[in-house]
């Protein structure tokens, strides 16, 4: 096989997911009413990016092969904190952006270090560091509320040069300037061989440690980054559990969709990015066909329970049967 | 070349699990430029040895030095920024990852602090052409290349770390002739270079083509280092079985061809691993499964147990055929099938559950009755045959990982005895047990033999299949490939046919 | 390291009791007793005490089916809508049908669950899923359905007198219903687990399933029993709740999923299976409604509450010890 057939074999799990998303956006903006235009594309930019974000924070931990059940929790976190510290000038701010992505990226590390050093289980870790968060979050804004800068707020969410959705430009250079450095960093490598094979990677001299840490503090930044934009669209904060658990859940199923592996070791963020525009379109076409929204959550869980089956392929593949207990 | 400055050096270097020592005050010398046999039976301490070299064990006792300076290896990291590089058996490849990926996975060529992923493939292909495989695309994924290219990838990413001392565990027992040849090359290149190599293998001609000067181990001591040459090769077979501590093995009843055929296969094959495979076990009879570790014993027994999916041919017990589904279809036979597995801690055993829970785990709808769980006559059962297999435990309720090796393996024993099989299946019993329980193994085998039990005996120990087995079958490849019985079940015999060599001069 | 936990010839309860987080656990239940009671007299009285078992069989029953599946090293998060489901086709059905509805609303609701459990049990056994996705994914189906159920047309969500009954009446001796529940299904957990070749499957299946499988133990059957029961004791419990509350409404069960996993997990029992005992989940139970109550008595608002919550959980599991939850 030649190189680019092998860049081609690697990628088929996001190619697929790209090739999904295209095929339902293409049936989504034929079917609407308006068309595509710069403010549809917007809108529609403007609340995929949120599971977008989340979605690439949940890929990380799972390509160690672990889990991050709070990402919802600090989402939601950053929202109520943004909607309380990023006001005032535009200067004061972007100090409290700064300030709200540093409170994510210590919820992530925090996450990190108690699975690494406290030798907890990922899912117990994050269930209890996710009600240490959601209680912050609670504390910040017992009820809906706050505001936030608005000119920056306007500006996130507005289109650059009038078509292009700025949102789905700070995705793109969420991509660019964090993921495919990362990707490409020793460190984010070893996020790879630790999900693969822990024991190898040790034996390899990999720093599984590190790479472990890493994982869940960019999975804490980029979920804060969620957050903040989610402030953004909607000028307040709103410590709501049943909307964090619903970032938890659809973030595991666009990673799940975007072609990484729950197993560990192999995937992409921009998988889960694609992930996340497949099941947001999906919400979408429903309100494009008039279906009733009640159908919505039901429509949803049968996608990610069908997404999350595929992965049962894989016992076709063993012929021994001890194998399935791996 | 003992005058130069030794690469490795080991003092009274000891390694206990347990209470059993793998490794007994060991003294240890590796010099530069010197290809370095390491010899042994398996459970002589060679890979304790190289586990320790490595960083990837602590010794109990004892100091190493490399170049002549103390060090203490606390994970294979260290032991590798000092030079020391070990290819081992169990594959230390990421699946997941290409080629270029594992070959450069400490150390990658960076740029503008990133991994250049173009002068890592480059990387990639320069390794990979110099230990000869060009075949071998840098973006392939290692989970899908076959055991024998990963092999080869392994050895490839070893020499990556421009090694001064390189320990080759069985690095060629997977490896393709042509490959094979390919890795001979290198070390020799290697030595020239003045790398010392360590050599771990079982294969006695490769040894005699190769090595500069060997050890030989036997249970967990040095026996003797000498030049080759030095030595016959028969002497050397002859250090490595050791025979001061013979075993007394049961003597074995007249052959009785009369006997009904318990257990029959015909043309059993699965995969590349077996291979057309037919064999005959009759009640009352020990046959075992001889050859190099690896030729496909393990998964005849998988396979007769059911384990195995995708398996042609047929098994039949006393004639009628037996659905190979599973465990429970197996233990369901005409006459019950057990398998006493090879590894104890994964297969055989809940370690931390106690010692009559993991005793009647398969027997426990015995005892199910109705609605009761009649625990005292499992508890009476579980005694009778603790006391039967004379197993050395405290209490019952004691975790089975509080029991030295034997009695853990008496322990899976005693599981299988108490469903009352009528085949026995056995996946190398006796690997790192201590010698009385060995023996009392070999007594309890020969005593179900001959209540009329078909044992089926697969054994990496040649000396316990000649003292115990009435007849062997020998393994290569997926084959059986010789039968041995009476006067022609000998350890120059066994050995020949493992290694599939017809002159004898090199079986030798 | 000796297991303590089985010492031969001594009474269960003793046996069990030597277990070292479940020591943890109820001398942490004591010790909140007294700091309680340092702040008001009331925390000793046996009303409030009653009560406060009567709040803990709600969450001692879901934790009891949380349990199984724990013990077998997977984990069932489809737990608070299967609650959710359990209340609301209890309820519907004893709307549809009248009387004949009232009589079977609570089998049909339990069975309900259980039928949820078993397509987790499937999916975990035969597909080898991970369950924790697998049981988030039914967790949304459930969902789904039950939206539907509600939104698409006015459900009858009042609960039946027997559902209230059950759930706070107090006929003998002013003992809640819903503690005898408790009793009577925990007895019958424990029962399952020490006195059945099942309950021996379950921890052979939780410490290692390859050993199981080659001893001949139908680990399939076992997985999905345990997910079963998981599924019909959270169905259970959410009758009940729908007759604690007199009606069955959306997300009721979503404020239990973590109390009743942070309760077997704080009673002992292994989150990576084979290890753990009814006594330790029972502890959990009671130590996390006393704490939540405390925290409710001292008036301490939502966010400190769940603050506390977290790290209570975290610093107990951390405190348990490596040995407890290393294991390759």
């Amino acid at each position: 096989m030649s190189t680019f057939g092998h860049r081609i074999a690697h990628n088929g799990g996001l190619l697929g997911a790209i090739a999904l998303f295209v095929v339902m956006f293409t049936i989504y903006t034929s079917n609407h009413p308006v068309g595509l235009t710069a403010a549809v594309a917007a809108t529609a930019a403007n609340k995929a990016v949120l599971l977008a974000l989340v979605a690439m924070a949940q890929t990380l931990p799972v390509l160690t092969r672990g889990l991050d059940l709070s990402v919802g929790m600090v989402f939601i976190l950053a929202n109520c904190l943004a909607s309380a510290i990023v006001v005032g000038t535009i200067g004061e701010g972007f100090l409290g952006i700064v300030a709200v992505l540093g409170v994510g990226a210590l919820a992530g590390l925090l996450n990190g270090a108690i699975v690494v050093w406290g030798r907890l289980q990922p899912i117990i870790t994050t269930l209890a560091t996710g009600a240490i968060y959601y209680g912050t979050a609670l504390f910040i804004r017992p009820g809906p509320g706050g505001d936030v800068q608005s000119d920056i707020a306007d500006f996130a969410t507005g289109q650059l040069f009038g078509v292009f959705p700025t949102s789905l430009a700070i995705l793109l250079a969420v991509v660019v300037f964090v993921w495919l450095p990362y990707r490409n960093s020793v460190l984010g490598r070893a996020a790879y061989a630790v999900g693969s094979n822990e024991q190898a990677a040790y034996m390899s001299g990999v720093p599984v440690q590190r790479a472990k840490l890493l994982a869940y503090t960019l999975a804490g930044l980029l979920a804060a980054l969620g957050g903040l934009m989610l402030t953004f669209n909607t000028y307040s904060g709103e410590a709501s559990s049943p909307i964090a658990g619903n970032y938890t859940l659809n973030s595991i199923a666009a990673v799940v969709i975007g072609g990484t592996s729950l197993f560990g070791g192999w995937g992409s963020a921009i998988g889960s990015i694609f992930g996340a525009f497949v099941l947001r379109t999906i919400e979408d076409l429903l309100f494009v066909f008039n279906l009733d929204p009640l159908w919505q959550p039901l429509f949803q869980g049968i996608v990610l329970l069908a997404a999350v089956s595929l992965g049962a392929v894989r016992i076709l593949r063993i012929r021994n049967r001890l194998e399935l207990f791996a | 070349m003992p005058d130069a400055l030794p690469i490795l050096e080991m003092k009274h270097v000891s390694k206990r699990y347990g209470g059993i020592a793998a490794l007994n005050e060991v003294d240890f010398v590796a010099y530069p430029g010197e290809i370095h046999a390491i010899l042994g039976e398996n459970g002589a301490g060679k890979s304790t040895l190289i586990k320790i070299a490595a960083g990837v064990t602590d010794p109990s006792e004892g100091e190493l030095y490399v170049e002549g300076k103390r060090v203490d290896f606390r994970n294979p990291t260290e032991a590798m920024a000092a030079g020391v590089v070990c290819v081992f058996q169990e594959l230390s490849l990421l699946p997941d990852l290409t080629v270029a990926d594992n070959l450069s996975i400490v150390a990658p060529p960076m740029r503008a602090g990133l991994i250049d992923a173009g002068a890592q493939r480059e990387r990639a292909r320069r390794l990979l052409a110099e230990i000869g495989c060009d075949d071998i695309h840098p973006l392939e994924l290692v989970r899908n290349l076959p055991l024998s290219r990963r092999q080869m990838v392994e050895i490839a990413k070893a020499l990556a770390k421009r090694p001064k001392l390189l320990i080759l565990d069985e690095a060629t027992s997977a490896l393709t002739a042509a490959d094979v040849e390919r890795v001979y090359t290198i070390i020799r290149r290697l030595r020239s270079e003045g790398v010392s190599i360590l050599y771990v293998s079982h294969r006695m001609h490769e040894i005699a083509a190769l090595a500069d000067c060997a050890t030989v181990f036997r249970n967990g001591r040095r026996i003797e280092t000498f030049r080759i040459g030095e030595r016959s090769m028969s002497a050397i077979v002859q250090m490595m079985i050791g025979r001061e501590m013979t075993h007394h093995y049961p003597d074995k009843p007249p052959a009785n061809p009369g006997a009904p055929v318990a257990l029959s296969a015909r043309n059993l094959s699965w995969g590349q691993q077996l291979r057309d495979i037919s064999l005959d076990v009759r009640k009352g009879e020990i046959v075992g499964l001889g050859g190099l570790d690896g030729q496909g014993q393990r998964s005849l027994l998988f396979a007769l147990f059911g384990v195995l999916k995708g398996v042609s041919g047929s098994v039949d017990v006393l004639g009628k055929p037996l659905r190979l589904s599973g465990p429970r279809s197996a233990m369901r036979a005409q006459l019950p099938i057990a398998l006493i597995p090879e590894d104890r801690k994964t297969e055989g055993l809940m370690l931390p559950m106690n010692i009559r829970d993991n005793i009647s785990l398969a027997s426990l709808s015995k005892f199910q009755k109705g609605l009761r769980f009649d625990r005292n006559s499992e508890h009476t059962a579980v005694e009778k045959i603790i006391k039967g297999l004379n197993i050395k435990i405290t209490e019952l309720a004691a975790a089975v990982s509080t029991l030295s090796g034997g009695n853990q393996q008496k322990v899976v024993l005693a599981k299988w005895l108490m469903t009352h099989p009528g085949i026995i299946l056995l996946n190398d019993p006796t690997r790192g047990i201590d010698v009385g329980t060995k023996q009392e193994v070999y007594r309890l085998l020969r005593d179900l033999a001959d209540s009329g039990v078909a044992v089926l005996f697969y054994s990496t120990d040649y000396a316990e299949l000649i003292g115990c087995c009435d007849r062997v079958l020998v393994m290569y490849d997926g084959r059986v490939t010789r039968e041995l019985a009476g006067l022609e079940l000998n350890e120059r015999n066994i050995i020949e046919t493992a290694l599939n060599v017809n002159d004898k001069e090199q079986a030798a | 390291m000796n297991d303590p936990k089985l010492q031969a010839g001594t009474l269960p309860v003793l046996r069990f009791a030597l277990d070292r987080s479940v020591l943890i656990a109820f001398g942490c239940i004591v010790l909140m007793l007294l700091g309680g009671a340092l702040y008001s007299r009331e925390f000793l009285s046996p009303e409030y005490l009653l009560q406060q078992l009567q709040i803990s069989a709600f969450l001692g029953i879901i934790a009891s089916g949380a349990m199984m599946v724990i013990l077998i090293g997977h984990i069932d998060l489809s737990i608070p809508w299967t609650v959710t489901l359990g209340a609301m086709m209890a309820t519907a059905v004893a709307g549809w049908y009248g009387e004949i509805g009232s009589a079977i609303a609570i089998p049909v609701g339990v069975l309900c669950g259980a039928f949820v459990g078993f397509l987790n049990g499937l999916g975990v056994a035969y597909l080898r899923l991970p369950s924790m996705i697998f049981t988030l994914g039914m967790n949304a189906v459930v969902q789904g359905l039950m939206v539907l159920h509600t939104g698409g047309f006015a459900p009858q969500d009042h609960a039946t007198d027997a559902m209230h009954f059950l759930a706070v009446g107090r006929p003998i001796f002013g003992v809640p219903n819903a503690l005898f529940i408790w009793i009577i299904v925990g007895g019958f957990i424990t029962y399952l687990l020490t006195r059945t070749a099942f309950g021996r499957r379950v921890y052979a299946v939780g410490n290692r399933e390859t050993a199981a499988y080659l001893s001949g133990v139908n680990t399939n059957a076992v997985i999905i029993l345990c997910f079963v029961l998981s599924g019909a004791a959270a169905a259970f419990a959410g009758v009940l709740l729908a007759g604690y509350s007199t009606k069955a409404y959306q997300a009721m069960g979503d404020p239990y999923l973590l109390p009743a996993i942070a309760a077997v997990v704080l009673g002992g029992t292994n989150i990576l299976g084979g290890r753990g005992n009814y006594l330790g989940t029972i502890a959990g139970v009671v130590l996390i409604t006393l704490l939540q109550s405390i925290l409710a008595v001292m008036q301490m608002p939502e966010a400190g509450r769940q603050i506390i919550y977290g790290v209570v959980i975290l610093v107990m599991l951390l405190g348990y010890g490596r040995g407890e939850i290393d294991r390759k």
